[in-house]
């Protein structure tokens, strides 16, 4: 890869010199896999001084609030009942300690996917057993999940059902740039705005004047979009810029958006460590609440608060990195994990604690 | 004989008899299991390498192998790994009931021609048939006793500052053949075990270059785990170039898709050989020479004495830490 090797620090010696001419820069990520790639290809270790990386709230584990993982656990422990999920739920801790695999070793049952579908084909193959599955994540993952539940209606499947905890990007921007959260720039994820489009991050330069690019993931993507982003501060030409255009139109899908429309609707969400932010979450239209699972089960859940000296919500705001949070390597590891942000893949904790911070 | 596996297959009596007899002895015959006594007497010259390792595989055919072939490579492997030549071999199968006896005629049959390609005999086992859900239709135990022919012999805590780490072929393969084969995903990128006996690539190169100070075959955990073993068993801090780790295009391909990392794959027909550099350019020779080694390459240095730790030089020239893994591999979300 040598070519790649020597465009990298062609952008990293523009980066560099970028950075001198607005005297620091600050970028922040909203996306686990933006998390991930920065760290996995080494970039990080590349940027020059001067560059700050923050991670916002972009790992959609993570960003589950204790009181939607009570939901979920306390589902698994129903009779009869299957809590489908993707791998990343399996290890995150409840307000006891208790995560879904020592459930599992225990004798609840839980049924890993990769997709929803998967779900749905257990349930049709085990006429027998409820099936729930746990609906978490971004849009990259809320139209396949509204594909499922639509697909589940017309097969007739009537042991399936979907615990939804779906949240939005966009919502969850504003109500971050709002707050006062400090940043010269956002990077915005790749994913997420094939289904989006490029047009709702508006707001972002035209309400808060700070200047955006949706960023592919491999690290010539990424170091391209951040030059962009300090260009745009220093020409003052503030706007959305679509970086990703192999993978993201203008109009982002469409297709998913009006499958996202006919399922759910949207509602005020729980975001850990940040509380409520309105209309940034997904519930599911009454047309299909047979397919609810908070309809069907009535789960109570519990109202609980973070662990204490646990840090996760100002880490996902990106008011601190995870070496200022006191549990950090301490306490909280990723074999006894804390909060979220430690045991999830993408979660910016667990990133610095495996990756390092060359 | 029957169809199917029996609860009597197991207890001792004539069916026991008829299938030790019927189908052990009759795939594995050799002149020291042939008495079946207790067990086997054996002329083994000291130092002895002694191996074990119970396969409970899902699924128990795969692309490229069996729980059988894998059984009796793996075992080969651990025994070789320690500088020694295997020579023998025990099994033990824990069978659930009602497991069809072509099945199980079909994994001993490959472990014959897996024995008989690594050069060792299977000389003693034991049989038990479980009730139905007891265990996922077969486990096996295999037990390896080689000679230790290098002196002394590799060991996980001799990598030293100056050393050079050369893997013999591709990794991941083996876990991401498993991982397609299981879901049934993902079968058009034709991903296949590497499953194979490496003791006579590693014999011959013991023979070749004789100070070689570690051998470890990546199995569970891939390649980033079994370096962080070696580098804290050895206290070193050990630095890893990426682009120079081989991995197939499909390997690569299919890892991406389901979120996953070949670092942290299985590896059943690969090893890693920790040597001084100055013998690093003899070593390839050897290894390369093998139909299993042509893709053998130097990966790594060890850099220094300290905390086990291993550096990760990254294809596009920066770094970061390359660390174990907490348990499961398990696919991401989005």
């Amino acid at each position: 890869m040598a070519g790649g090797r020597k465009e990298i620090h062609g952008l990293v010696e523009r980066m560099k010199t970028l950075v001198e001419r607005c005297g620091g820069f600050s970028f922040m990520e909203v996306c686990g896999t933006h998390t991930v790639a920065i760290f996995q290809s080494g970039l990080r270790s590349l940027f020059p001084e001067g560059l700050r990386h923050i991670s916002g709230p972009g790992c959609p584990v993570c960003v589950t609030h204790a009181r939607d993982i009570s939901l979920g656990m306390e589902l698994v422990r129903g009779e009869g009942i299957v809590l489908a999920t993707f791998g990343d739920m399996m290890r995150v801790p409840d307000a006891q300690g208790m995560s879904l695999k020592m459930l599992r070793a225990k004798g609840a049952r839980v049924h890993v996917c990769y997709s929803p579908l998967d779900a749905l084909d257990l349930a049709q193959r085990e006429p027998g057993v409820e099936v729930v599955f746990w609906g978490i994540g971004f849009e990259t993952t809320s139209p396949t999940v509204a594909a499922t539940i639509k697909e589940a209606q017309q097969r007739g499947v009537s042991n399936f059902s979907v615990l939804p905890a779906h949240k939005l990007i966009p919502p969850a921007l504003d109500f971050l740039l709002s707050s006062g959260v400090e940043v010269d720039g956002l990077l915005l994820p790749g994913h997420v705005s094939t289904v989006i489009g490029v047009d709702v991050y508006g707001f972002i330069p035209h309400k808060y004047g700070v200047p955006a690019v949706i960023s592919g993931f491999e690290p010539l993507d990424i170091a391209m979009s951040i030059c962009r982003l300090m260009e745009m501060k220093l020409s003052g030409r503030v706007e959305v810029f679509n970086q990703y255009t192999r993978a993201v139109k203008r109009n982002g899908n469409p297709r998913a958006r009006a499958l996202l429309e006919e399922v759910f609707e949207r509602d005020d969400a729980l975001w850990r460590g940040i509380g409520i932010i309105k209309g940034s979450g997904l519930r599911i239209r009454d047309s299909y609440s047979a397919m609810d699972a908070l309809k069907r089960f009535n789960p109570k859940g519990s109202d609980i608060s973070d662990p204490p000296g646990c840090r996760c919500g100002e880490v996902l705001q990106g008011k601190i990195t995870p070496p200022m949070c006191p549990l950090f390597k301490k306490r909280c590891t990723p074999m006894s994990p804390v909060g979220p942000c430690m045991v999830s893949t993408e979660g910016s904790c667990a990133a610095y604690y495996k990756y390092g911070t060359c | 004989m029957e169809q199917r596996i029996l609860l009597d297959h197991g207890s001792g009596g004539v069916a026991s008899h008829r299938l030790i007899r019927g189908l052990f002895l009759e795939k594995f015959f050799n002149e020291y299991l042939q008495p079946l006594d207790d067990g086997a007497l054996l002329d083994v010259s000291s130092p002895i390498s002694f191996s074990t390792d119970t396969y409970t595989i899902d699924p128990i055919f795969f692309p490229g192998g069996d729980i059988g072939s894998l059984a009796i490579h793996g075992t080969v492997n651990d025994v070789a790994m320690m500088g020694a030549r295997p020579r023998f071999v025990s099994c033990g199968f824990v069978i659930e009931e009602g497991l069809e006896v072509s099945c199980l005629e079909r994994i001993v049959s490959s472990m014959a021609r897996a024995a008989q390609d690594a050069g060792v005999r299977v000389v003693t086992g034991d049989t038990k048939v479980v009730p139905r859900g007891s265990v996922d239709k077969i486990f096996i135990n295999t037990t390896g006793i080689g000679e230790v022919v290098l002196d002394p012999p590799p060991r996980g805590n001799r990598a030293m500052p100056g050393d050079v780490i050369i893997v013999s072929g591709s990794i991941g393969d083996h876990g991401l053949a498993i991982m397609t084969s299981r879901e049934g995903i993902l079968l058009d990128l034709g991903i296949v075990s590497d499953s194979a006996p490496l003791n006579h690539m590693v014999l011959s190169l013991i023979e070749e270059v004789p100070h070689i100070h570690v051998l470890r075959d990546p199995t569970r955990g891939g390649l980033a785990t079994t370096l962080n073993e070696i580098a804290t068993q050895s206290q070193v801090e050990i630095e890893i170039e990426e682009e120079m780790i081989p991995v197939k295009d499909s390997v690569k391909q299919g890892c991406s898709l389901l979120g996953l990392d070949p670092l942290y794959l299985a590896n059943e027909g690969k090893f890693l050989c920790i040597l001084p550099e100055k013998f690093a350019h003899k070593a390839l020779g050897v290894l390369r020479s093998h139909p299993r080694g042509r893709d053998a390459t130097v990966i790594g240095r060890v850099l220094k004495k300290g905390p086990g730790q291993i550096l990760l030089k990254t294809e596009i020239g920066g770094r970061r830490l390359l660390t174990m893994l907490e348990g499961e591999h398990l696919p991401r979300i989005c």
